[in-house]
């Protein structure tokens, strides 16, 4: 039997690929209103890795110290380097009380303060009156928040009865000859059986993909999927050169510590014991922005000042805050710290050193979630140059943290993730709702479309070597990646390291078009998903090398040694990047809030 | 040291087996935990099927018996194993491939109790007030809403075994006495009468295997020792 003769079909309203917080929020939104909607996930919903988000959820509640919207747009922009754009900022941040609050309805356990509204507490870059004094914004449940959202999204996508298709992997994009996406093609990891998923509307929400580097906080399956998928049907991807290297990883290990813990009174410590913070954020300190703190710990250890017999990290001390705070408010923390160092946050300062946390950047779109691209015809010739008219790509939508909308811009504040993932989330599954509304009668099935050249794609797959033959593997190009990525496109950057990661990354390339797999199993089989999800992420690194390399001034996340200043006259722009000819194009920055005055770039100092 | 690891194919056994693999000492830290070793043994062998996605705990996908206990292999230092350890599937579940098996019974028990709040409809639907909730009722949630339904627990109860499809199993009751116990739910009455069966909160002997086994140091026996209790109650 072919292929084709065995594949299935299914036809649905929408399809919400992945089922994080962002796919779950948009698909319970679907179903509610009573859509005919499938949530597809390689993985069981609760393993999502919004499951892993810990410190909390920023909203202007004003539980704790007095707050507004504005001043955290404000924050929000500043923090982002003025690279985010001030139209989503703004819709974001005017979404956040009712977001949190729905949250709360949902079921969330919030914890609480004594008059039983929601506890917030301090986050990095959080200001009231524009820039004054520390704001505490961050709602928490514990440090489990994001447990605590993701878990509580599924219970009620239970009681919608929302249709989901578990442990199928979404390979490409269905996409007719008017380039209308009208489908995806998934495989059931059980049974490696094809299926053909044809929707009026696809919204992306597979999450980001800090598998490119070797030290990351992410799930082994943030592999940038969507990513891939998006590069696949000629879309380009904004703003991959900036990657939030979050300050508190474990050192030498990677997964997170959260910033609740300095929000909570925690200490950065250098080898002499100094809080050495004063010096790089005199004001905030420990609550300066994330890419600020994690550059101050790396040239701290770059000097010198290192702990530990290599002096590779530097200590994060929460020995003096009272148990209680620890047991309550850090117990996953006290958690993680227990489990993989030993250590007892109650009795000794914890290792840290920064890891790649957040992919700032992704699959542009609009507000309305709807994926964008530059309206012309071919990218390739135009390298270089700004384009201002953004098109909707007709049935595609991206949520979360594979999209790039842009509210986190160069530089995420704490926090604002799973916001950014609830809003838009909701947000998209209203536009799409409209949309079914106002054009009830287009088809899911179009004559002439790619679902052929993706199954002659697929086939490389279905040929296994025996182990004796194999000169490579997967699993090298994949570790070779990680090492590159992070020799070369890490805190710190210039131009020669980067130009040589570009040609090494060209080489894994090529290394992929050869490699084959040796498992022929059509149960589970994870090497061959592992080279689906290879290919995905050689994208995603590229796309983050080629955009870095281009990028001459430091902004955010992004430091350039050789450019080690914020050049507003020739980089306030968004990247957009092609792989064909990896060519990259710019469109502006968004500085047209329609409640608030525009915010003017400013010299970020904390 | 020896990794021994149950292993069936469904395309090619006709029944599972155990494999041996050899690895050496050296390459074991006092801080390697077990998922990294799989991951190892994967790379050499890549036909082997386990689980994982987020490698600290927190997302449930690793559940495993290891030496006879369950747990999640991303935790489980390997060191204090021993030099011969025994991986297999959680027990009690249909295998589908090596370490990977079918939970589908355990997720119908978790959805059969309605885990999920039903609040006051007026206050559910106030978008500028949240449901307020004191910190001594958000307290008692503590040590429930936790739970990552890894299924180390379910796996490891025999009224669980005998009747997975009658017997909602600890996590399923555990998550059941999670929203019995929000002050925000109104449906407490309802929720108890539903539970009010011999073949459900009561088929519970407490034998504790399940707070044994609970990777992430819950206590379903002592939870559902609360929901019996508040059951009876609520008859009279
Ligand atoms: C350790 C950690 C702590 C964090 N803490 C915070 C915090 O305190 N506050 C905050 O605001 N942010 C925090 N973040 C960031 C935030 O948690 C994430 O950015 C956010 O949860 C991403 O949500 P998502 O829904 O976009 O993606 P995810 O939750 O990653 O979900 C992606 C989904 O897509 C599915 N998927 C992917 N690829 C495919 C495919 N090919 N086929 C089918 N399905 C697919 C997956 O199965 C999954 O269901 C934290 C992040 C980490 C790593
Ligand atoms: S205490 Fe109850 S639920 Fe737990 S293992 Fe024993 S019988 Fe099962
Ligand atoms: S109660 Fe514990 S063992 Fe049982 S599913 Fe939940 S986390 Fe796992
Ligand atoms: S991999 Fe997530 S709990 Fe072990």
């Amino acid at each position: 039997m072919t292929q084709e003769a065995t594949l299935q079909e299914y036809e649905f309203d929408a399809v919400v690929i992945g089922a994080g917080g962002a796919g779950m929020r948009a698909a319970l939104q679907l179903t509610e209103a009573g859509h005919k909607v499938a949530m597809i996930s390689k993985v069981f919903p609760t393993r999502s890795h919004t499951v892993a988000a810990q410190g909390g959820i920023n909203a202007a509640l004003g539980n704790v110290t007095e707050d507004k919207w504005q001043w955290h747009m404000y924050d929000t922009i500043k923090g982002s380097d003025y690279l985010g754009d001030q139209d989503a900022i703004e819709f974001m941040c005017r979404e956040a009380n009712q977001i949190v609050r729905e949250l709360e309805h949902f079921g969330v356990p919030f914890s609480r303060l004594e008059n039983g509204k929601i506890y917030q507490r301090a986050f990095g870059g959080q200001s009231q009156n524009y820039g004054e004094k520390q704001a505490k914004r961050t709602c928490a449940a514990a440090d489990r928040t994001g447990h605590a959202i993701l878990h509580s999204l599924y219970q009620q996508n239970l009681r919608a009865g929302t249709e989901m298709f578990v442990e199928h992997f979404a390979l490409d994009l269905i996409i007719d000859d008017d380039e209308t996406v009208c489908g995806v093609l998934i495989q059931n990891l059980h049974d490696s059986a094809l299926k053909a998923v044809w929707a009026k509307h696809v919204l992306l929400a597979t999450g980001g993909a800090g598998q490119i580097f070797r030290t990351n906080s992410n799930a082994s399956i943030n592999t940038g999927d969507g990513l891939g998928m998006v590069q696949r049907a000629g879309i380009p991807l904004q703003d991959m050169e900036f990657w939030q290297f979050h300050p508190t990883g474990v050192a030498g290990k990677g997964m997170l510590i959260s910033e609740a813990t300095r929000g909570e009174g925690g200490i950065l410590r250098n080898a002499d014991g100094e809080a050495f913070m004063v010096r790089y954020a005199p004001k905030v300190k420990e609550l300066a922005s994330r890419d600020v703190v994690a550059r101050a710990i790396a040239v701290e250890v770059e000097e010198g000042r290192g702990c530990g017999p290599q002096k590779d990290h530097v200590l994060l001390d929460l020995t003096h805050l009272p148990h209680d705070v620890i047991e309550n408010r850090l117990p996953g923390i006290r958690d993680i710290s227990r489990t993989f160092l030993g250590i007892d946050p109650i009795e000794a300062p914890i290792p840290i050193f920064p890891t790649c946390h957040y992919m700032m950047g992704g699959i542009p779109t609009n507000l309305n979630g709807q994926v964008v691209k530059p309206d012309i015809p071919y990218p390739e010739n135009r390298s270089g140059q700004s384009v201002d008219t953004q098109i909707p790509v007709p049935g595609l939508y991206a949520i979360g943290e594979c999209a790039c909308v842009s509210v986190h811009g160069a530089n995420r504040l704490g926090g604002n993730s799973l916001l950014d993932i609830i809003v838009f989330g909701r947000k998209a599954a209203q536009e799409i709702g409209k949309q079914l509304q106002n054009n009830p009668e287009i088809a899911t099935r179009p004559f002439q479309h790619n679902l052929n050249a993706l199954l002659q794609r697929y086939q490389r797959w279905l040929q296994t070597s025996p182990s004796e033959s194999a000169h490579d593997s997967v699993f090298a190009i994949a570790a070779d990646m990680q090492k590159i990525m992070e020799s070369g496109c890490g805190v710190f950057r210039d131009h020669q390291h980067m130009q040589q990661t570009v040609e090494q990354l060209r080489q894994l390339e090529q290394r992929f078009a050869q490699v084959q797999i040796q498992d022929d199993s059509a149960v589970f089989n994870f090497e061959r998903c592992s080279a689906l999800e290879l290919e995905n992420l050689l994208a995603v690194a590229k796309a983050t090398a080629c955009s870095a390399l281009a990028r001459e001034e430091s902004r955010g996340a992004h430091t350039r040694v050789d450019f080690s200043e914020r050049d507003d006259e020739n980089w306030l722009k968004h990247s957009l990047f092609y792989p064909q000819n990896e060519s990259i194009l710019f469109k502006p920055v968004n500085r047209q809030p329609t409640q608030h005055a525009p915010f003017e770039p400013q010299k970020r100092v904390y | 040291m020896q990794i021994l690891i149950d292993r069936y194919n469904p395309q090619s056994d006709s029944a599972p087996y155990t494999q041996t693999y050899h690895l050496n000492d050296a390459e074991v830290g006092e801080d390697t935990m077990l998922l990294e070793l799989l991951q190892q043994l994967r790379i050499q062998d890549p036909t082997l099927g386990f689980r994982s996605s987020c490698q600290e705990g927190v997302c449930g996908s690793d559940g495993m018996n290891v030496n006879g206990n369950n747990c999640l292999s991303c935790i489980t230092l390997v060191k204090p194993l021993g030099d011969k350890i025994h991986i297999r599937p959680l027990p009690s579940f249909p295998i589908i491939k090596d370490l990977i098996v079918d939970m589908q019974l355990f997720y119908d028990q978790y959805k059969n109790v309605e885990p999920f709040l039903k609040g006051d409809e007026h206050l559910s639907r106030d978008p500028e007030h949240e449901i307020l909730q004191t910190p001594e009722e958000r307290e008692k949630l503590d040590g429930s809403y936790e739970c990552i339904l890894c299924a180390c627990c379910s796996s490891s109860c025999p009224s669980f075994w005998w009747n997975p499809d009658l017997f909602p199993g600890p996590a399923a009751l555990l998550a059941a006495n999670r929203f019995v116990i929000d002050s925000r739910d109104i449906t407490t009455i309802d929720r108890l009468e539903s539970l009010d069966k011999a073949e459900k909160a009561f088929r519970c002997r407490h034998i504790q295997n399940c707070t044994a086994a609970c990777p992430k140091g819950l206590n379903p026996s002592r939870a559902i020792q609360g929901l019996k209790h508040a059951i009876v109650k609520n008859r009279s």
